[in-house]
C-alpha cells in the first residue's frame, strides 16, 4: 500500500508537482503495482543471489584512451541560458 | 585532552584517479582546460547515451584496495544515486551502493601517543561532478556558472571507521592516505586543484559509553591543517556545548578558514534519501584471482616499509629516511644515486640539502628535473677523487639539475677543475703569505684559526678551484 503522504513525498524527491487528484490516482496505480509485485514473496528466495542485472554479460571496458570532446558551440546549442562559456542556471536555492 | 569525553572522528575522503580520459567517456581529464571544452553527449548527460566503463580506474581503484589492506570484491556493480544538483547534468551520480570494489581494509598511524589502527570501512568507485562557479556568494548569488569539465572524472571515495579519535591522528591518517595514493601514482593529490578532498564526522560521547553522540559534518576544509583546525575547533566547540548540558543538532558545518571557526550551513536535510537502484546502463563487475594477483603484482614497495628499509639497509638516521621517503620519486633518486655511490649519508645529504633547496626554489615536481641518480653519483666520485672542490661541486650539481649535463662535461666546459698542482698551488700560497704579514705574524702568536682566512683568500683567487686541504696543509708548513 503506498499512501498518499507517500506518493507525495516521492513526488517532491522527483521535483514533480501533482494535484489532489493526481496524488489519489498515483497512490492507487502504485498500490496495484507493489501489490502485483509482491506475488514474489511467495517464493521461496531463501538460496538466490540477489539479482542485479538480467542479462549474462559482465566486465565491459574501454581502454584508457582521450578522444576528441564536443565542440564548444555544439555543447552549449541547448544550453537555455549561457555566460563566458558556461552554463547559466538560476541562484541555487536549498529547499526548507 | 579531556578525560571526561571521547572524541569520534570519520573520515571521507574522495580521490581524483590519474585516469587520462574519464570514468564513462573519452573525454580528456586535464585540469584548467577553458571551460566545458573537455565535455561530450555523455558526461553532459544528453538523452540516448550510454556509459562505457574505463579499466584503468577499476584497475586504480583495485590496487588502492589493496595497498590499504582491504578485501577486493570478487563481484561488484555500480548504482545511481539519485538528486537534483546543476553540477550534476544526468540528476543521478553513478556511484556504488552495497557492493563497493573494496572494504574491510586498514591503516596504522603513528602520533605522539603510539601507534593506532583505522579501519576503512569501503572504497567505491564514482563519477565527479562538474563546477559552480557563483556569481558573489552563494546565498546572495542572481545565479551561478556551470563548468562541466570535471563531470566524470573518476573518483575513489575512501571511507573511514569511526576509528579516530584526535585531530592529529586524522591528519596522519591523510598524510598516510596521499603518500600511499602517491607512491602508487593513482592520484597527484593535489589540494589546490580539488583532486584530493576531504570531509569529516566528529561527535563527543562520555568516556565508557557504547553509543555516540550527536554527529556534526564539516565540509570546505582545503588543506591538512585546516582540516586539523577544524577538528579541534569542533571538539572544543561541542564539549562546552555538552558541559552546559546544551543539545547537539545533527548539521553540517562549514570551515572558516578567515575566521577560524566552523559555521552552521543548514540542518540536514531531513536525511537524504537518494533512492539508490542498480544502473542498468553498465553490466556488473567480475574480478577474479589472476586479474587481482596481476595487479598485487604491480604493487610497489609502501612508503612505511621502504622508511624502515632504508634505516636498516643504508643506516639511513630516521629523520633523513622520513625525509627521502616522503615521496617516491625522492626515494627512486636516492636509490638510483646509491647503487652507483655507497656513502648513503653523503647521497642522503646532498638530496635533503642542494636538491631539495633547488626543488624548493624552483617550486618543481621532481619528475620534471634533469638530474639522475647516476650523474649524482658520478659527481659525488669527483669530489673523492680530488677532480673539483666540494664548494665547486654546489656549483656543478646546479648545472646538473638545470641540464642533465654529464658532470665531467660541465667541469671541462667551464674550467672548473680542481687546481691540485702542488707548484701552482704552492706560488699562490707564497702571494698571499706575502700580502698578510699582519695575518701571519698573529698565527705566529698562536691564532691557529687565522689560517682559514688565508686559504679562503686562495679559494677567492682561484674561484673556489684550489684543493682547500692541500693549501691548508701548505700555509701550515710554511708558516712555522
Amino acid at each position: 500500500m503506498i499512501n498518499e503522504e507517500e506518493v507525495r513525498y516521492i513526488a517532491d524527491l522527483a521535483s514533480l508537482k501533482l494535484s489532489k487528484k493526481e496524488v489519489e490516482m498515483f497512490s492507487k496505480q502504485l498500490s496495484d503495482i507493489v501489490d502485483y509485485v509482491e506475488k514474489l514473496d511467495e517464493l521461496d528466495t531463501k538460496d538466490i543471489v540477489p539479482t542485479a542485472y538480467t542479462i549474462p554479460v559482465k566486465n565491459v571496458f574501454r581502454e584508457d584512451k582521450v578522444k576528441g570532446s564536443l565542440s564548444l558551440e555544439k555543447v552549449l546549442k541547448n544550453a537555455p541560458e549561457k555566460q563566458a562559456d558556461q552554463f547559466r542556471v538560476p541562484k541555487i536555492i536549498e529547499e526548507d | 585532552m579531556d578525560d571526561k569525553y571521547e572524541t569520534i572522528i570519520g573520515l571521507e575522503v574522495h580521490a581524483q584517479l590519474d585516469t587520462e580520459s574519464k570514468i564513462f567517456c573519452s573525454c580528456s581529464t586535464e585540469f584548467g582546460s577553458e571551460p566545458n571544452t573537455n565535455t561530450c553527449p555523455v558526461c553532459l548527460g544528453l538523452p540516448g547515451t550510454l556509459p562505457v566503463l574505463n579499466k584503468k580506474a577499476v584497475d586504480y581503484l583495485i590496487i588502492t584496495g589493496l595497498a590499504l589492506n582491504c578485501e577486493i570484491a570478487s563481484y561488484s556493480k555500480f548504482d545511481r544515486k539519485n538528486y537534483f544538483y546543476p553540477d550534476l547534468p544526468k540528476a543521478y551520480q553513478i556511484s556504488q551502493f552495497d557492493l563497493p570494489l573494496a572494504k574491510n581494509g586498514y591503516i596504522k598511524v603513528e602520533t605522539e601517543e603510539g601507534i593506532h589502527r583505522i579501519g576503512i570501512t569501503r572504497i567505491h568507485l564514482e563519477e565527479d561532478a562538474g563546477k559552480l562557479i557563483h556569481e558573489g556568494s552563494i546565498d546572495q548569488s542572481s545565479g551561478s556558472l556551470v563548468d562541466y569539465n570535471r563531470t566524470g572524472v573518476p573518483l575513489a571515495e575512501i571511507v573511514s571507521e569511526p576509528d579516530i579519535r584526535t585531530p592529529e591522528q586524522a591528519r596522519e591518517y591523510l598524510n598516510y592516505l596521499k603518500k600511499t595514493l602517491e607512491y602508487l601514482k593513482v592520484s597527484d593529490c593535489n589540494m589546490e586543484e580539488g583532486s584530493l578532498r576531504c570531509d569529516a564526522n566528529i561527535s563527543l560521547r562520555l568516556h565508557g559509553n557504547k553509543k555516540f553522540g550527536t554527529k556534526v559534518e564539516l565540509k570546505n576544509m582545503n588543506s591538512f591543517k585546516a582540516i586539523e583546525k577544524a577538528l579541534a575547533y569542533e571538539q572544543k566547540r561541542q564539549r562546552k556545548m555538552l558541559e552546559n548540558d546544551k543539545k547537539i543538532v545533527q548539521e553540517t558545518r562549514t570551515w572558516d578558514e578567515s575566521k577560524s571557526k566552523t559555521i552552521s550551513m543548514r540542518g540536514k536535510e531531513e536525511a537524504n534519501d537518494y533512492r539508490y537502484f542498480p544502473e542498468p546502463d553498465l553490466v556488473p563487475l567480475e574480478i577474479d584471482e589472476r586479474w587481482k594477483k596481476d595487479i598485487e603484482d604491480r604493487l610497489p614497495e609502501l612508503p612505511a616499509v621502504k622508511r624502515k628499509r632504508f634505516i636498516d639497509e643504508y643506516n639511513l638516521p630516521e629523520y633523513d629516511a622520513d625525509v627521502i621517503t616522503d615521496s617516491r620519486d625522492l626515494a627512486d633518486f636516492f636509490e638510483d644515486s646509491v647503487s652507483e655511490y655507497k656513502d648513503a649519508k653523503v647521497v642522503s645529504n646532498w638530496i635533503m640539502g642542494e636538491f631539495l633547496r633547488l626543488i624548493n626554489e624552483e617550486k618543481m615536481a621532481i619528475e620534471d628535473t634533469k638530474i639522475t641518480g647516476q650523474l649524482l653519483a658520478k659527481m659525488l666520485k669527483m669530489i673523492d677523487q680530488d677532480v673539483i672542490s666540494s664548494k665547486i661541486a654546489k656549483t656543478v650539481f646546479e648545472e646538473i639539475f638545470y641540464t642533465g649535463k654529464d658532470p665531467e662535461e660541465i667541469v671541462k666546459e667551464k674550467g672548473l677543475k680542481q687546481i691540485s698542482d702542488q707548484d701552482e698551488l704552492e706560488s699562490l700560497v707564497e702571494k698571499i703569505i706575502d700580502e698578510n704579514p699582519s695575518v701571519i705574524e698573529d698565527i705566529k702568536n698562536g691564532k691557529d684559526k687565522a689560517v682559514g682566512y688565508l686559504v679562503g683568500q686562495v679559494m677567492k683567487e682561484t674561484k673556489g678551484k684550489a684543493n682547500p686541504q692541500m693549501v691548508n696543509k701548505m700555509f701550515k708548513e710554511k708558516i712555522k
